[in-house]
Formats: C-alpha cells, sequence, structure tokens
C-alpha cells in the first residue's frame, strides 16, 4: 500500500492543536493518500491474476524471513501458527503494520516501522494466497471512506468500542494485552483486522458484517481523524480519567499559584 | 487608596459632589428600611488572615458560582425527556440514530448553539474543579488542626457539603443519557440491587420501570438543578455564617495569638482580593473550557444496553467507588439458608464506603474525646506539630489514592506496559497495607522534622561558615534566629495522654481505659517544645 | 481593633485558653502541658514597607497598570460579542464550532481576568497594607445571656405545660412521627404496580426466538458463524418493539461466539446448550450490569471493560478474575429448520447483577 500514507495521517492526526492548519493537511494528504491507495491496491489484484514469478519471489522472502517461526511450507511450528489458508489480508495486515516479522515474544505482536516494501509484502501475500483460498485484498471501493458515517459510527459501538474505545483511543485487555487506537491507521489494515482478527482479535467475517458494513465503519473512523474535536484539545480521548488528572493538575495547580500570588504580600 | 500615613481625601472634608450626595442619600434610604448600617458595622472592617491556603475554600465557592451561572444558561436549552426522537442535528456519523431528546438536546446545545458547547464546558469544569477544591480545602482543614473546637460543627456541615457536590455531580453526569452516563447508571442499578430485602424495589422505584426505563433523567434532573442546589446553597451559607461566628483561624507568627485575628480588613483589602479572586477562578474556567474538550458526549452516541466503551470511567470523585468495586475478589455472592442473596462482592466495597466518609465526618469529634482537650483553638496546627493527626490523614490518603488509582487501572495498564491483573493485585495490597505504612513513614517524617525545628531554634542554623578557633579546633558557625523567627519554631502546645482515673463512684470504665490508651498513642511519642530555660542556657 | 504594629504588645497569650477552660469533669483533665517557662511572643515584627508605599512613582505606575488591566477587560467583553457574531457555527462544518468555542471563549476569559488581576493588584499595591488586629472572643454566649436563655426556657416550660403534661406532649410527638408516613407511601406509585422481582427472572428470548444481529436485527444462520467470530446478537423482533425496547435489550442482549470444539469444555448438564461449538452468553455482567463483550479469539477469555471481570468462555463463563461473583448466564441455543440458531428457552436464572430474591 501507499508506503506514505500512514506516517502522515498519524503525524496530522486529530490532537493536533493547530486544528485548521492541521485540516487543510490532513484533508491534502488523505486525498493524495488515498489516490496512492486506489493506484496501489488494483496493483494487488492484478497480481493475483498472473505472476507466478511474484510468487515465486514471494517463497524466497518467505523462506527467509518467516519460515524459521511459520514452518518452511507455512505449515506452524511451536513458535507461529500455520498460515495456510490466512490468505493475502493477513500477510498485508500484519507485515504491512510492521506486527511481523515478530521482534520478540510479548504478550502481543507491536507495531513496528514497516520492514519490506510494499511490493515485497504483496509478493509474500501472493504466495501465502498460493498456499490455500484465504481472505483477499479488498477492492477500492470497501475501503475508500465513502459510506454512511453515521451506520459506521453505530457499529463500531456496538462491534469494536468495548475494546478501541468510542473513540478509536484503544483499551487494555487481559494479562498485558492491548487494543490499539485506530488513529492513522490505514483503511486497508482496518479491514484486514476485521476480516482476518489478529491474536486475540475476533473475526468479522462478511457474513457478520458486509463489506459496505466495514466500509461504514472506516468511513467513521476516517471522519474522527479528519475533524478536530470540536471542543479543543481532546486529552487523549481516554474519558473522565485525563479530564480529573488535567483538572487537578492544571486547574486546580493553576489556582493554587494564584492563590499564592494573591497572599504574597507586595514588594 | 490610602497609601501615605494622612490619606488625601478631600472629597470627604469639603463639600461633597453630586456622586456622593445620592450614594449618602440611597444609603440613608436602604438604611432606614433594612437596617442595613447595622451589618455593615459588625462585618465591615472585620478582619481576615491571608494565607495562600485559606483561600481553597474560595475557589470552591466561586467554582459553585460559575456552576449555577453556566447551568442557569443550560437549563434554557436542556429538555429531559427520554422520549425516543431521531437525530437530525448537524454531527454527521449520529444523522438519522434514534436516541432520547435529552440527548438530543445536549447534542444541539453542543452544536447548534453559539457558546453553547463552551457553556457546557465550563459547567462540566468547573464541576470537577468544585470538587477538586472541596476536597482540598479539606485536607487543609484537617492538617492544621482546624476542625478542633469551636470548629466541629462547621466540619460536618463542610463534609455535608462534599457529598453534595458529589451527588450534584454523578445527577449532573447522568443528565445527556450518552452511552458513558448511561453505563454509569447501571453501575448504580447494579449496586442498589445488591441492597439486601429491598434492593430490587428500590432500583424499580427509582428507575420507575425495569433499568433503563422512561423516568430516570427527569428525576435525576429535578434532584440536579433544584433539590440539591437548594440544600447545597443552605449548606454553604450555614458554613459561612459559623465562619464569620467563629472568626478565621490563622497560623502562628510573632504577636498572633490564640486571642486575636490579624490580618486584612474586609473592606476594603479582602474584598477586592475576594472579589477579584472570583474573576480569577471564573477567568481559569473559561480559559479551561475554550481550549480543552471536557465529555464529548458526541464520541459516546445514545445510550444502549448492549454496546459499551473501552475506559468506561466515572468523573474523578466517584473514583474511589468505582475502584472500591473494582478491587473485590472474585465470586463473594452467599446464598443463606432461607434462600436470600447477599451480594457481597458490591455490599462490602459499599459498607467500607460508608465506613470511610463517616470516618471523615465524625473525626473531629474522635480526637477531642482522645485528647480531652476542651480548649477552642484559633491557631492553625503546622501539620509537623501533630504527628499522629498527620499520619492519620496521611493513612486516609493513601487508602483513598488506593483507591482512586483502581479506578483507572486499565489505562493505567496500556499507559506503563502493565498487566491489567498485575495493577490490580497491587492496589488491592496497597489498600490493605498502604494506610499503614504511610501511618509509620508520615509519624517519623513529623517527629523528625519537629526535632529539626528544635535543634533551628536552639542552635540556629547551619550557615556553612567554617571557623578555626585559636586552640585549632574547626567549627561550623551556626547563624542563630531572631526572636521573630524562632516564634515560629516553638509557639506550640506540647500534650500528655490522659491517665485513667476513677470516676465519681470510684470505678474505672471502660471507655475510660479505652480513652486513655488511645490518648496514649497519640501522644506517647512527641518532642516538646523549646523553653525560655532552654534557650537561655544555650545562650551562656 | 487596632493597627497591628502601632497597637500594645499582646505578649503571650497562649496559656490564657487552658486557664478558662471549664473543669466540671475531673475525669477529663486539660491534655495540654504549659510550661512556666514557655518562650514568651515576641508581638508583632517591624513592618516592612511596600515599594508603592515609598515610591509615589510607583505607586502612579501601579495604577496605571490596573487600569491598563480593567480596560483590557472591556476589551475581551467586546471580543466575545464580535466572536460570537463574525465567527458563527456553519452547518456541515465542525471545524466553525471549535473556533466558535475558542473566540467566545478566549474573549470572556480576558474579560474576567482582567478585571480579577486588575483588583487584586490594586489591593496588594494601592489599598492599605498594614494588618490590622481584631480580639477574639470565646464562642460561648456570656454567662448572662446563658442565664437569661435557661430562664426563658423555664419559663416556656412553666406556661405551656410541656413537662408537666406528659400526655399532651407524647402524643404530639406520635402524631408528628406519624404524618410523614403518608409522604412515603405516597412514593409507592414512583413505578407502576408491577413486581420487578417477576420482571427481573424473565427475558425476551422464548423457544424458538431467533437469534438477530445487533442492532439490525437480521437473524443469524449458524454457518454464519466462523470460528473465532463473536456476534452481538439480540432477539428477533426487539429491534421492532413499541415499547420497552431499552429494558428488553438491557436484559436480552447476548454474545454469540464460535470456539474450536476440541478446546470447548461443556458441563456435561449442558451440553446440548450449544450448536457445533457456537455458544451464546448473556452479556450483562453478573457484578453490576456492564455488557461484558471484550470477546479474545485466542485464550477465550471473555473481558468487562468497567469492573475488569473476566470469564472463561471455554469453560462455562467462570469467573477467572475481577469482582464478578457468577458466571454469565448462558442461554441455550440450537438451528431451526432453516438453519437459523434460535433460542431453546428463555434463560434459565436471572441475568444481571445479584438482586436478595435472586434464588428464590
Amino acid at each position: 500500500m501507499a508506503p506514505t500514507s500512514p506516517a502522515s495521517a498519524r503525524r496530522a492526526g486529530r490532537r493536533s492543536p493547530l486544528a485548521t492548519a492541521a485540516l487543510l493537511v490532513v484533508g491534502l494528504l488523505a486525498t493524495g493518500g488515498a489516490y496512492a491507495l486506489a493506484t496501489t491496491t488494483t496493483a494487488t489484484a492484478e497480481t493475483t491474476v498472473a505472476s507466478a514469478q511474484l510468487i515465486d519471489e514471494g517463497g524466497k522472502l518467505f523462506a527467509a524471513n518467516c519460515a524459521s517461526c511459520h514452518g518452511l511450507d507455512a505449515e506452524g511450528t511451536a513458535a507461529g501458527p500455520t498460515l495456510i489458508g490466512a490468505g493475502a489480508l493477513a500477510v498485508d495486515f500484519q507485515v504491512g503494520t510492521g506486527r511481523m516479522p515478530m521482534a520478540a515474544s510479548g504478550p502481543q505482536a507491536e507495531v513496528k516501522p514497516v520492514q519490506f516494501t510494499q511490493e515485497q509484502i504483496d509478493a509474500m501475500a501472493a504466495w501465502v494466497a498460493d498456499l490455500a483460498p484465504g481472505p483477499a485484498v479488498p477492492a477500492d471501493r470497501y475501503i475508500a471512506g465513502d459510506g454512511d458515517a453515521a451506520i459506521g459510527a453505530e457499529l463500531f459501538r456496538i462491534n469494536c468500542a468495548m475494546c478501541h474505545n468510542v473513540a478509536g483511543a484503544g483499551g487494555a485487555l487481559t494479562e498485558g494485552k492491548w487494543a490499539p487506537g485506530l488513529a492513522g491507521v490505514d483503511p486497508v489494515h482496518i479491514y484486514g483486522a476485521m476480516v482476518t482478527g489478529p491474536q486475540n482479535m475476533p473475526v468479522f467475517s462478511d457474513l457478520n458484517l458486509t463489506p459496505e458494513e466495514k466500509n461504514d465503519i472506516i468511513t467513521y473512523l476516517l471522519y474522527l481523524e479528519e475533524n478536530p474535536p470540536v471542543g479543543g484539545w481532546d486529552l487523549g480521548s481516554l474519558g473522565p480519567v485525563s479530564e480529573g488528572l488535567f483538572i487537578w493538575i492544571f486547574g486546580l495547580g493553576g489556582l493554587v499559584a494564584v492563590t499564592i500570588w494573591l497572599t504574597a504580600k507586595s514588594n | 487608596m490610602s497609601t501615605t500615613a494622612t490619606p488625601p481625601t478631600p472629597s470627604a472634608e469639603t463639600a461633597p459632589g453630586r456622586g456622593m450626595r445620592f450614594t449618602g442619600w440611597a444609603a440613608n434610604y436602604v438604611d432606614e428600611r433594612t437596617s442595613a448600617s447595622t451589618a455593615v458595622k459588625a462585618l465591615g472592617r472585620k478582619i481576615f488572615p491571608d494565607h495562600w491556603s485559606f483561600m481553597l475554600g474560595e475557589v470552591a465557592l466561586y467554582s459553585f458560582v460559575v456552576i449555577l451561572l453556566s447551568g442557569t444558561f443550560l437549563t434554557f436549552f436542556f429538555d429531559p425527556s427520554m422520549t425516543e426522537v431521531e437525530y437530525s442535528g448537524s454531527y454527521v456519523p449520529l444523522q438519522g440514530i434514534p436516541m432520547s431528546v435529552a440527548y438530543h438536546s445536549s447534542l444541539d446545545i453542543s452544536f447548534e448553539i453559539r457558546g453553547g458547547l463552551l457553556m457546557r464546558q465550563v459547567h462540566h469544569w468547573a464541576a470537577l474543579l468544585f470538587v477538586a477544591a472541596i476536597g482540598l480545602h479539606m485536607l487543609r482543614v484537617f492538617f492544621t488542626g482546624a476542625f478542633r473546637k469551636p470548629r466541629e460543627f462547621n466540619w460536618v456541615v463542610g463534609f455535608l457539603l462534599f457529598v453534595m457536590a458529589m451527588a450534584l455531580g454523578f445527577t449532573g453526569y447522568s443528565l445527556p443519557d450518552d452511552l458513558l452516563s448511561g453505563n454509569g447508571l447501571r453501575i448504580i442499578d447494579g449496586m442498589i440491587k445488591a441492597v439486601p430485602v429491598a434492593g430490587a424495589w428500590i432500583s424499580y422505584l427509582l428507575f420507575g420501570d425495569e433499568f433503563p426505563g422512561t423516568d430516570i433523567i427527569p428525576r435525576l434532573y429535578v434532584l440536579h438543578i433544584m433539590l440539591l442546589p437548594a440544600i447545597t446553597i443552605a449548606l454553604i451559607g450555614i458554613h459561612l455564617v459559623l465562619m464569620v461566628v467563629n472568626k478565621h483561624t490563622q497560623f502562628a507568627a510573632p504577636g498572633r495569638t490564640n486571642d486575636n485575628v490579624v490580618g486584612s480588613p474586609i473592606l476594603p483589602g479582602f474584598a477586592a482580593k475576594a472579589a477579584g479572586f472570583f474573576f480569577l477562578v471564573f477567568g481559569v474556567i473559561v480559559l479551561i473550557a475554550s481550549f480543552f474538550t471536557i465529555n464529548p458526549i458526541w464520541n459516546y452516541g445514545p445510550y444502549d444496553p448492549s454496546p459499551v466503551s473501552a475506559g468506561t470511567q466515572p468523573d474523578w470523585y466517584i473514583g474511589f467507588a468505582d475502584g472500591a468495586l473494582r478491587l473485590i475478589p472474585s465470586n463473594l455472592d452467599v446464598v443463606d439458608p432461607f434462600g436470600f442473596t447477599w451480594a457481597f462482592g458490591v455490599l462490602i466495597p459499599l459498607v467500607g464506603l460508608v465506613v470511610f466518609l463517616a470516618a471523615v465526618a465524625l473525626y473531629p469529634f474522635f480526637e477531642a474525646w482522645v485528647t480531652g482537650d476542651r480548649r477552642e483553638h484559633h491557631i492553625a496546627e503546622r501539620p509537623r506539630n501533630a504527628p499522629t493527626r498527620t499520619a492519620i490523614g496521611a493513612a486516609g490518603i493513601t487508602f483513598y489514592a488506593a483507591l482512586w488509582a483502581a479506578a483507572s487501572s486499565d489505562l493505567i495498564a496500556t499507559h506503563f506496559r502493565l498487566t491489567i491483573e498485575g495493577v490490580i493485585l497491587a492496589l488491592q495490597i496497597a489498600t490493605v497495607f498502604g494506610p499503614f505504612l504511610a501511618y509509620f513513614i508520615t509519624k517519623r517524617v513529623c517527629l523528625a522534622l519537629q526535632r529539626k525545628d528544635r535543634e533551628i531554634a536552639l542552635h540556629g542554623f547551619e550557615s556553612g561558615r567554617i571557623v578555626r578557633l585559636p586552640g585549632g579546633e574547626y567549627i561550623e558557625v551556626h547563624e542563630q534566629l531572631d526572636d521573630f523567627e524562632r516564634w515560629k519554631l516553638v509557639s506550640f502546645d506540647e500534650y500528655q495522654p490522659i491517665m485513667v482515673r476513677p470516676n465519681d463512684q470510684g470505678k474505672i470504665t471502660v471507655s475510660q481505659r479505652l480513652r486513655a490508651s488511645l490518648s496514649r498513642w497519640f501522644f506517647e511519642d512527641r518532642i516538646a517544645p523549646v523553653t525560655q530555660n532552654e534557650l537561655e542556657s544555650q545562650k551562656h | 481593633m487596632a493597627d497591628a504594629h502601632d497597637g500594645p504588645d499582646h505578649g503571650d497569650n497562649a496559656g490564657t485558653a487552658v486557664a478558662r477552660q471549664d473543669s466540671h469533669d475531673a475525669a477529663a483533665p486539660p491534655a495540654a502541658v504549659v510550661r512556666a517557662d514557655r518562650i514568651p511572643n515576641p508581638g508583632f515584627p517591624p513592618e516592612r514597607l511596600r515599594v508603592t508605599d515609598l515610591d509615589p512613582k510607583k505607586a502612579r505606575q501601579a495604577e496605571r497598570t490596573i487600569t491598563v488591566l480593567f480596560f483590557l477587560s472591556v476589551l475581551g467583553s467586546v471580543l466575545a460579542v464580535a466572536a460570537y457574531i463574525l465567527f458563527p457555527i456553519e452547518e456541515g462544518d465542525p471545524s466553525t464550532i471549535r473556533l466558535n468555542n475558542m473566540l467566545i471563549g478566549v474573549g470572556i476569559t480576558l474579560g474576567l481576568l482582567g478585571i480579577g488581576i486588575g483588583a487584586v493588584h490594586w489591593s496588594k499595591t494601592l489599598m492599605h497594607g498594614h494588618e490590622l488586629v481584631e480580639e477574639r472572643h470565646p464562642t460561648r454566649g456570656s454567662d448572662e445571656s446563658r442565664e437569661r436563655a435557661v430562664e426563658i426556657f423555664r419559663e416556656a416550660n412553666a406556661e405551656s405545660g410541656f413537662t408537666r403534661r406528659s400526655l399532651v406532649r407524647n402524643s404530639l410527638i406520635g402524631a408528628l412521627i406519624a404524618t410523614p408516613i403518608p409522604a412515603i407511601a405516597l412514593f409507592r406509585d414512583l413505578a407502576p404496580a408491577e413486581d420487578p422481582i417477576a420482571l427481573l427472572k424473565h427475558t425476551m428470548w422464548e423457544t424458538g426466538t431467533r437469534l438477530a444481529r445487533d442492532p439490525s436485527g437480521t437473524p443469524i444462520k449458524a454457518s454464519e458463524v466462523t470460528i473465532g467470530s463473536a456476534f452481538h446478537v439480540i432477539p428477533e423482533g426487539l429491534a421492532e418493539l413499541e415499547s420497552h425496547r431499552l429494558e428488553e435489550k438491557a436484559k436480552a442482549a447476548v454474545l454469540l461466539m464460535r470456539l474450536p470444539l476440541d478446546e470447548l469444555n461443556e458441563d456435561p448438564a449442558k451440553a446440548d446448550w450449544s450448536y457445533d461449538g457456537i455458544v451464546a452468553y448473556s452479556k450483562i455482567c453478573t457484578h453490576v450490569g456492564c455488557p461484558v463483550a471484550l470477546y479474545e479469539q485466542q485464550t477465550h477469555h471473555l473481558l468487562c471493560p468497567c469492573h475488569q471481570s473476566q470469564f472463561d468462555v471455554a469453560n462455562h463463563c467462570e469467573v477467572i478474575f475481577g469482582p464478578a461473583a457468577r458466571p454469565l448466564p448462558q442461554l441455550p441455543i440450537t438451528v431451526d429448520e432453516e438453519g437459523y440458531l434460535v433460542a431453546k428457552s428463555d434463560f434459565t436464572e436471572p441475568v444481571g447483577p445479584s438482586f436478595w430474591e435472586r434464588q428464590l
């Protein structure tokens, strides 16, 4: 996918105080990103048709980078699950967000700088998709973010918010795991996460949430990203805890400083 | 404005100007009908001592005024009905979603009315500040012993105000009928249902139906805008009248005694400062409200019993109760032989909190009984000079803080890369053992500080200047304090434990034994203030 | 009242309070030790004058500063009104709300802080800076007024016969206790005349009710529930309810999950409550009722985001961590002839938090 879009969207995230300027930048970048994205996903679609050469290249990359955990034929080992039937979309999500290859075992795979170019990721995805049928990278219209934000928001609240927080700020799971924040995540990765259910996330197959509904959810998340919080700085969208800390430290703290000035005798 | 010894007030001496004549006429007009001059005479030059920590209660008072003003604005637009409507406002991600009228009108205040969002944010930030300022004010009063005779009643009134502030806050938090507040109400419903015998019935009557019903928001609204504010205003009135009757405490300083008040008079100096401070508090709240989002209800969506958000927490002042609910171990339901269910998993935190709050409310009476001290106290003690009380306070803060932290256990886990289970376990330990640890550490620190004070009062402080004596000996020169500086360090009372004595019938009762041992616990470890003799012998 | 720095030295009065203490109770001796050789109160220290007291130029400067602050305040109020008019909220552009909020707020802030800082600065620099002293008196009334108060009560008692006519008094107390009772009774109609206990024990689920997606209400086929899926479920027909929709949803919300058969460890008595690894559990926490919806598809743990109770779906939702007291109730399910998932019956126990009559 467009290598610029996740990083740039994160840079100009919704928490920026320079609202208007940031909004413009986000808008421009998002448009550019979406355009770049559109062109690359088309490329992915083409690869599925052709190119045994691509699959071959993917096989080599897999053997060199993934086979130690997932097995030479992706049959799975004690260190990593089988990828037979995982599909191209799972590879695109896991490698494209930097979660794979895993640096160290921990409660869950972490987002890291992406290790491969999009061509290499596509090659590995093609190789895995060639092993057995699995979820494929979606068509552009399902990740365009042009759906109904209201339906998306409602579905997001019911299916996603308990882990990812209503504003997509993320949240805690058991035993040190966590649901990541969703700001700045590429739409194709949001889509991929819903379809493939990475790590402990449940699977939301097309029989549960239709591709159109997934697009609605993406639309809502893009709406949050593109529109700065109307009330001013959102303090991380973490709810009453950050608000409470803020009022104690800056509100009451500031007023205590005022009382000290107020009661000190003038020079 | 008298800046010199002889204030230039020509207007008072020569013929009064037109403005003065009008003022005089108006004052006379009012006084002949109200006897207002008596009040001005009694209060106008009343002395109010100056110390920054004496302004904390004012922060609370002024944020309450801000709450009243912004709240009145909000009532003009808010509609508490729970009738279901479809959203038709300008916030795109909610368009066409069914919601209650209450939530719809809260959204309209935020999105359609100019300055409406500002007023909502002012109201909510001021509410958080109100309770926080009350909390800090209570801590100041506690740690300086300003609750002692004759101010025990006012402590209780203040405590009731703290409870009222929490009740006002919680009812207000529930009104927008969004997902966050709805889940808050659901938790309250769950807690009420756990109450033995009548729980399910109380919940049913409160909600007017099964949860959530269609009555709770209008009912909470009436409480929030009428009953609770009326009680709060009445209590604030009592609080202030009692403060005037008792006069404010002051810290020990040269010339200040238990029998005087030193400070600036209400008119003009103190009034100017206090009124100016009102505008400062108001200004700071508006400043925060213009730049920082609070409770973005549009993110949460309308209340629906099925969804919930990660990080569902109450506002900070209810946090300790929420934390207590989180810390209790699993599987504590007990069914008694008659088939009734005792939900101890909810009841233990509930009873624990009531006991904690009762202990806070009744502490002044407990301390008065233990110390047997019946004098009036108008000098605010330095916390170190009452080591046991300070240590008890530190233990209470630790207990409260552990519960409070538990309410954000999930956020602590995600932000510090810990496990939820580990955070909860650590806070369970902190809740049980933390207060004891805090008690012992604080008491030792107080005694050490007292010892240091004593040392400085007797020998002065180290000047850092090393001098060689003729005999070859090196000494560090200590700089002596002057009498004024020393007074702060020596002007406290030494207390002795109460002895057990037989009463009129020549008996020693159990309560006396208890009291004597508590008194021993209070005062056994103590550092006596420096006396004149010690000082004299040190000087020569 | 006297100026602290010109007035007489008040010396050491600290001991006098002890002497004044009433000593009726011999069992409670004064606890404070008042030493004879206490260090005396040195009296008021010499006063430090402010620069504005000493230098008329500085005083004039302060006067100018204060005036400027008050004018700034006026400017702030004007700005707030200007922002109200010039930066309206435009439909469909949320950033205008942000701008409106911020600019009106900044104007009002300036209006308030200008007055506040100005008034305090005035008080601190230009108003009479000496500390004044006021005597305190014991809070208790004077002996004279206390005696008179006692006398008044005694006279009132004698004139009314409040203690003498004990029958009258006691019947009055009885009447006063009885009067608020109707007020309590009046609150009965806060809720309709049904028995809440019966309501709490039943939900909308009946034999044959199809499981449907929340919020759309479309029924779910067993074949649609792939391994690792989690469906948020309501009873079919709930979305169309005319009344009590939220009340029914608050009891009937269900989470549907499919686990690999070898990882599902079922209670033999409830073996036929699931369908091919598909299980349905109440979403309402048994602690205090939050929706338990965080499903981890690999560990099969359910987490409640409100108080962190954890349930193990693989082991009939037993509580493995947190404050919950009971496993989540399971909804017995099967499939109908069209392949849709349906409830076999209602829940067999009340859902949600514990209450007194739960087991009866």
